[in-house]
């Protein structure tokens, strides 16, 4: 998969604009084209072309970006830490009150609180998520001047990585982006919820724990919550694929210094090096989420992890 | 006709308020959009009829030096924003219904030419659909787009964008059309009309498209519906974002970002109406299809 979209990548690096007229000039000799077409190993085989195009991407070699001449990855690095707090802090938020507002709803069926909620979670799918920031600003930006509207805020340099988590303003510039691309992920999580845990609590061993004498919470958290937190993380980790796609927009809407806005304007000015290294990026991540999805299993299912409960199950 | 009003469709529709509702403002809004130029007041794609003056008028007050009055009050540049909406509108559900056309056609050809055939063309058409399946649409689209932007000399990229807009939106929402219609296939080709039609020699081709076509079409509806309104929100993004259509012929995302930008300044009524006819609009296509989902579903019945 990673291969595949390498490739795609590749394709688009190689055959959309024309990186000896970009990096040349008009008044380039033919004789200097040919040289650079050579240094460039635009005249080798296609495939060895690619191969080294993958060479060069492992070691996170992606040349230079058309626009300001500066190398791609390290472009990509110092933007990576605003997307990756950005988006850390949305999944944080999205979980934490998915689940609560999912478990609450299942368990209060029909009050109004839950009737609340669940309508206007209806409302939240249909609100595209540059909308959502937009009337977020509105409201407490413009109208209630609570929060900052656009940037991070300022920002603690620990040397490889700046930080907005450590000062006043950089937490309060986090609220509104974090909400913005949370919501739509929050409001998948706590249907999620929901549908599982109205389905979980129908089941045998919870009236058997209510025999018991066991206190409502304890049977909610300690035997219902996690028989469904399986389903929940697959979802949810499924879907940070599209909190990067989220982050794009939402980057854009606070003007957010993070490789979302990085890749839009390589959008806007047809900037192909950022634009194919991106996706590169986004490729690997999806990888590497799958692949913390698929570990964290062991963690949260005792069968996957006691050989005894394996035979048994 | 009276089959149509006596149907099970019907009788499902009627007793739905929801349905009703949602029905009703997605016509509205679509007839809104059709007759816009008999509707709107003025047209605001001929500069002729601006008025600078008339710029930052607030709904329903008279402007301070022209003493005109506008239903929804004035953008920046003097333009009504009762019918800059319709005719963004306009641009909106066009850009939004072909992309689904497009969408459609290519998924429903590829998900039966897939199902039907099977073998080695089969997996490489569902291996695509699988990748493209795990990266969010919108930034397919992007992709898309600016892989076009790249390819278009810059002359014409202007032109085009609408086009490139349109194909960008319409490649990135196949994968779901093509899936369904492979899936039904799958079950329909084994059927005993399948093989009388082999039987009687007719081609591949026209059992594809004469016998399997029809009665795989049913959930695409569906799809088509749910997918209509990703459509809309993917353009209006694209739009909010600037790598939409051009400015000069807003359509709703754009007449968004530009009220963005006037919201500091106290000129809330440049972002929020355009906004509210976005937000009903996808609304109402969400919950009406998801009102149609469950009628199709007999499952569910």
């Amino acid at each position: 998969m990673l291969l595949f979209v390498a490739l795609i990548s590749f394709l688009i690096f190689r055959f959309v604009g024309n990186p000896v007229e970009n990096l040349m000039g008009q008044e380039a000799t033919l004789a200097q084209r040919a040289a650079l077409e050579e240094a460039l190993g635009l005249n080798d085989p296609i495939h060895i072309q690619y191969f080294d195009f993958l060479w060069k991407a492992v070691r996170f070699d992606f040349g230079n970006s058309y626009r300001g001449a500066l190398p791609v990855a390290e472009l990509i690095v110092s933007r990576l830490p605003a997307t990756l707090e950005l988006a850390l802090t949305s999944a944080v938020f999205a979980v934490i009150f998915g689940v609560f507002m999912g478990v609450y709803t299942a368990i209060n069926r029909g009050s109004v609180i839950t009737n609340f909620i669940l309508s206007s979670s209806l409302i939240g799918v249909s609100l595209p998520t540059f909308l959502i920031g937009v009337l977020l600003i509105w409201l407490f930006s413009v109208e209630l001047n609570w929060l900052p509207s656009f940037g991070r805020g300022e920002v603690v340099d620990l040397g490889w990585w700046k930080t907005g988590f450590l000062s006043e303003s950089g937490l309060k510039s986090l609220v509104l982006p974090a909400i913005t691309l949370g919501l739509y992920q929050m409001t998948l999580i706590m249907r999620l919820t929901r549908s599982e845990m109205l389905e979980v609590l129908r089941q045998d061993y919870i009236r058997l724990a209510r025999a018991l004498g066991l206190t409502n919470k304890a049977v909610y958290f300690f035997h219902a919550l996690p028989n469904i937190l399986i389903p929940v993380i697959t979802i949810g980790g499924l879907q940070l694929g599209s909190v990067i796609a989220f982050a794009i927009i939402t980057e854009t809407v606070f003007q957010w210094p993070g490789v979302g806005l990085l890749f839009i304007n390589a959008v806007y000015f047809v900037d192909i090096p950022v634009m194919s290294a991106y996706l590169l990026l986004v490729g690997f991540a999806f990888v590497l989420i799958n692949l913390i999805v698929d570990l964290s299993y062991f963690f949260i299912d005792p069968r996957l992890r006691d050989s005894e409960l394996k035979d048994e199950a | 006709m009276e089959r149509f009003f006596r149907s099970d469709f019907f009788y499902h529709f009627r007793h739905a308020p929801v349905a009703i509702v949602s029905f009703v403002t997605i016509i509205l809004i679509i007839l809104a959009a059709i007759f816009a130029n008999f509707i709107a007041p003025t047209n605001p794609f001929d500069p002729a009829s601006l008025n600078l003056m008339n710029g930052f008028t607030p709904p329903l007050e008279a402007n301070e030096f022209t003493g005109e009055r506008f239903l929804l009050g004035t953008d920046d540049q003097g333009r009504d924003l009762f019918s800059t909406i319709l005719y963004g509108l306009r641009i909106s559900l066009f850009v939004g219904l072909m992309a689904v056309l497009l969408a459609m056609v290519m998924g429903v050809l590829l998900g039966l030419i897939a199902g039907f055939l099977g073998g080695w063309i089969d997996s490489v058409i569902m291996r695509f659909a699988d990748i493209q399946m795990t990266f969010p649409s919108i930034l397919v689209a992007m992709l898309i787009y600016g892989v076009a932007r790249g390819i278009l000399p810059p002359e014409v990229r202007y032109e085009m964008s609408i086009v490139v807009l349109i194909i960008s939106i319409g490649l990135s929402e196949w994968v779901p059309f093509a899936r369904t219609v492979r899936g039904s296939t799958l079950v329909e080709k084994e059927k005993e009309y399948v093989t009388a039609a082999k039987m009687i020699g007719l081609t591949r081709q026209q059992i594809m498209l004469r016998h399997i076509l029809p009665n795989v079409l049913s959930p695409v509806l569906v799809i088509a519906t749910i997918t209509f309104a990703l459509a809309i929100i993917a353009e209006a993004t694209l739009s909010f974002l600037g790598v939409g259509v051009p400015s000069t012929k807003p359509s709703l995302g754009t007449l968004i970002r530009i009220g963005q930008d006037f919201l500091f300044s106290g000129e809330w009524w440049i972002l929020l109406f355009p906004a509210v006819t976005l937000l009903a609009l996808a609304l109402s296509i969400n919950l009406f299809g998801d009102w149609l989902r469950d009628i199709l579903n007999p499952k569910l019945k």
